[in-house]
């Protein structure tokens, strides 16, 4: 094993994870005050309406199918009478539409964010590291699924190499020869999704962990009081 | 039934001049900054207009508000808690900026850097949004100021509808007068309901409705939520804002801003306890019709020994039920009933109330002798410059014969008024005709027209004493709230994102030993210096 590899393929995932866990917990402790969406809707609703669905939802199924295909080996979906090429046709075209979905979102919002003044004005320096970041991990990401698994007569089994060494991470016995041997393009991947997940929690991305699902089931208004939770009389 | 304090508002319409000092003062003291340049927590619209944002009031189009479902139970206008989630990503009835108006400034520099030339220098218009010159200016606040340009847009105005043969435009018929608006401070809001994030409330004690900076993702329904579209975006910070209610005015007894420099003396703030367990009923009456007097019923009697005995009971401190029994809102709005609601139809039981204006009479009834005849009097409710179903439509959802009533009331306390002062005659006629007694209708006058200072503002103190805890904060750094510039660099203070700032919650007591901590920093400066 190179120091190079020792770099890539060590090094790199957990000092993301930890800059993922530690940039969360300070963000979260110290600053809510930028915890926020952002949203650009009131500024300009043009091509918004179907883009931005079109893309949280698209990105929401691939994370979905991204936590199914490294998370779960191949040993299990087998044992439950899941075959390999089911499997892998599932997956191609579940995470193909997913991927097209997400990418014909993206395309519709940069083009909207570099087209309309407004929004391009109140554009920050860490929105454009996101949407650099998030390009190349989109445009890698759906090269993978229709060139390497949909439209080609010899697929990659990445589930018993990349995956193989992403779990490998958790067990805190990193499986570098899984992944040193795997096509550039899923090396490519995996480093720029590392350096995602770093800079994660720094961005206007950590709106995704407010999905307000609570919504469902409060109570419409709410009250709070000011002076604690005292209900004695005061005289 | 669980009694609750609210600070409610009641503006005189009659009194009204629209010299937008209150929507200045207003935005000096909370929108003068990045992305709030196009919020008008308070802002003064001529009806009839398109008012700001335009058409607000057609709910057709926003879908802002309650409606009953076919079941007759309470709902959200813009549809249910799955829907909203669903369409999070894009909010469907959320306003453009340009509804509102693009914020723009002026090249002020070049008036002082241009050199010299034959022409007076120009300071061109430029975009807040867009920093770009603006060629031309079509719309801002107030555009329609005045009824300027209404002309050609009078039927777009929502409260016309079904009633343009009356609302003309054409000079000899035109009338006009102002709406100043703030936010409702509803009992049964429709924002705070909206939010997904649960970031925005209703504060218990004084009823003002508030958006926690640190709680909200900018979902952006509590905007489309809102009927009165008295809830802003900030595209700067990218969190929702609205009017506070000068809540750190009203907690030591002081006016909000824009009551407090009113020119006109029309605004009247003071409390009004109110049943909260029978607010969602009062909101789920079927008539529209009934919604006032829904609303006039959930509030209760400061008069009432039991209603006073249950808001102690209910933690209302002695000196704030006294203060709602001297409430000039209560009393515009339940006593002499001449206050009325904005917009009751829109089901959120809103508590700043108006008193709609009375106007010239537009025929010749105003000539000798109408004075002396209370049956003139009333007669001339009907003629009067600005049609009663225009008022209807924006104060009693389109009942005319509550506008009737409160107009007859006020004419008879100026008739009544007038014969006493003018022709110095004392007589019960003119009061008992529009169904009040003299002593209510002359304190009635007294609260309308003379309206001193301490009779228009009748605001309790928040009770910041309660369960001593300002002695925990004895000594801690006033300056380390949330958001706050810091901890003075000397403690440790462990400051929770969920506190509301200048405040210590019960279960986050500050644990300080301050002689400790003060012996400590004395020591480090002394082994330090």
């Amino acid at each position: 094993m190179s120091s190079g590899d020792v770099l890539l393929w060590i090094i790199i995932p957990y000092a993301a994870v930890t800059a993922f866990a530690v940039g969360h917990w300070w963000r979260y402790r110290t600053d809510q005050f930028s915890w926020t969406s952002r949203s650009t809707q009131l500024l300009d609703r043009r091509v918004l309406g179907w883009a931005s669905p079109a893309f949280h939802y698209g990105a929401l199924a691939a994370v979905g199918g991204h936590v199914i295909g490294l998370c779960i080996p191949p040993s299990v979906t087998e044992a439950v009478g899941i075959s390999e090429s089911f499997y892998r046709w599932f997956a191609a075209i579940a995470g193909g539409v997913a991927g097209a979905v997400t990418l014909i979102g993206f395309v519709g919002l940069v083009y909207r964010r570099a087209t309309s003044d407004r929004v391009r004005r109140s554009t920050t320096r860490m929105d454009i590291a996101t949407y650099f970041l998030l390009t190349v991990l989109i445009v890698l990401g759906c090269w993978m699924t229709f060139g390497y698994n949909l439209i080609t007569k010899s697929p990659y089994n990445y589930r018993d190499t990349v995956g193989e060494w992403w779990r490998s991470l958790f067990y805190l016995h990193p499986h570098v020869d899984a992944v040193k041997d795997a096509p550039v393009i899923y090396q490519l991947h995996a480093i720029i999704a590392w350096a995602f997940w770093a800079f994660f929690p720094f961005s206007r991305l950590v709106h995704a962990w407010s999905i307000p699902l609570q919504y469902v089931g409060r109570p419409y208004i709410l009250y709070r009081r000011r002076y604690g939770s005292s209900r004695a009389p005061i005289r | 039934m669980r009694i609750r304090a609210q600070v409610g508002m009641v503006m005189n319409l009659d009194k009204c001049i629209g010299c937008h000092t209150c929507s200045v003062t207003c935005k000096q003291v909370w929108t003068n900054r990045p992305g709030a340049e196009y919020m008008w927590f308070n802002d003064v619209e001529t009806k009839p207009g398109l008012g700001y944002p335009k058409r607000w009031e057609d709910q057709e189009q926003w879908r802002g508000g309650w409606e009953l479902d076919r079941k007759g139970r309470l709902r959200l206008k813009a549809g249910g808690r799955i829907k909203k989630l669903l369409s999070i990503f894009s909010n469907p009835d959320l306003p453009q900026i340009d509804d509102y108006y693009e914020p723009w400034t002026y090249d002020y520099d070049k008036l002082i850097t241009a050199p010299l030339s034959k022409h007076d220098p120009v300071a061109r218009a430029r975009s807040q949004l867009t920093g770009k010159a603006l060629e031309e200016i079509r719309w801002g606040p107030n555009w329609d100021d005045n009824l300027a340009g209404t002309a050609e847009h009078i039927h777009d105005d929502p409260l016309t509808k079904g009633i343009e043969e009356q609302v003309k435009a054409t000079y000899e018929q035109a009338f006009m007068f102002y709406l100043p608006r703030i936010c409702e401070h509803c009992l049964n809001p429709s924002c705070v309901a909206s939010c997904p994030s649960g970031a925005m409330y209703k504060r218990e004690e004084d009823g003002i409705v508030l958006v926690d900076q640190a709680k909200c993702r900018g979902w952006r329904f509590c905007v489309s939520g809102c009927p009165y579209k008295k809830v802003y975006f900030n595209h700067n910070t990218g969190k929702a804002e609205k009017c506070t209610l000068c809540y750190p005015r009203i907690e030591v007894g002081l006016p909000t801003i824009c009551s407090e420099t009113c020119v006109g003396r029309i605004r009247y703030i003071g409390l009004v306890l109110y049943d909260s367990d029978r607010v969602e009923a009062a909101a789920s009456v079927p008539d529209e019709h009934d919604l006032l007097d829904a609303q006039r019923d959930v509030f209760l009697d400061p008069e009432d020994p039991a209603v006073r005995a249950q808001a102690a009971r209910d933690g209302i401190p002695d000196d704030w039920i006294e203060a709602a029994r001297r409430s000039p809102v209560y009393a515009l709005a339940h006593r002499y009933r001449v206050a009325l609601p904005l917009h009751p139809e829109y089901r959120t039981l809103p508590m700043v109330w108006y008193v709609p204006p009375l106007s010239p009479i537009v025929n010749s009834l105003e000539t000798d002798g109408y004075e002396a005849d209370p049956d003139h009097v009333f007669g001339a409710i009907e003629a009067m410059r600005i049609p009663v179903d225009y008022l209807a439509n924006l104060l009693s959802a389109g009942d005319g014969e509550v506008i009737r009533d409160v107009l007859r009331r006020l004419a008879a306390m100026r008739g009544h008024m007038r014969k006493r002062e003018v022709l110095g005659e004392h007589d019960t006629a003119m009061a008992a005709a529009a169904g009040m007694t003299v002593d209510d209708v002359e304190d009635m006058y007294r609260l309308l027209a003379i309206a001193k200072y301490d009779d228009r503002y009748v605001i309790p103190q928040a009770h910041a004493e309660l369960a001593d805890r300002l002695m925990e904060q004895q000594g801690t750094c006033g300056l380390d709230f949330e958001g706050g510039p810091g901890n003075c660099g000397a403690i440790a203070y462990d400051s929770h994102s969920e506190d509301e700032a200048f405040m210590l919650t019960e279960d986050q007591p500050a644990k300080l030993d301050i002689v400790q901590m003060l012996g400590d920093r004395r020591r480090e400066e002394e082994a330090g210096g």
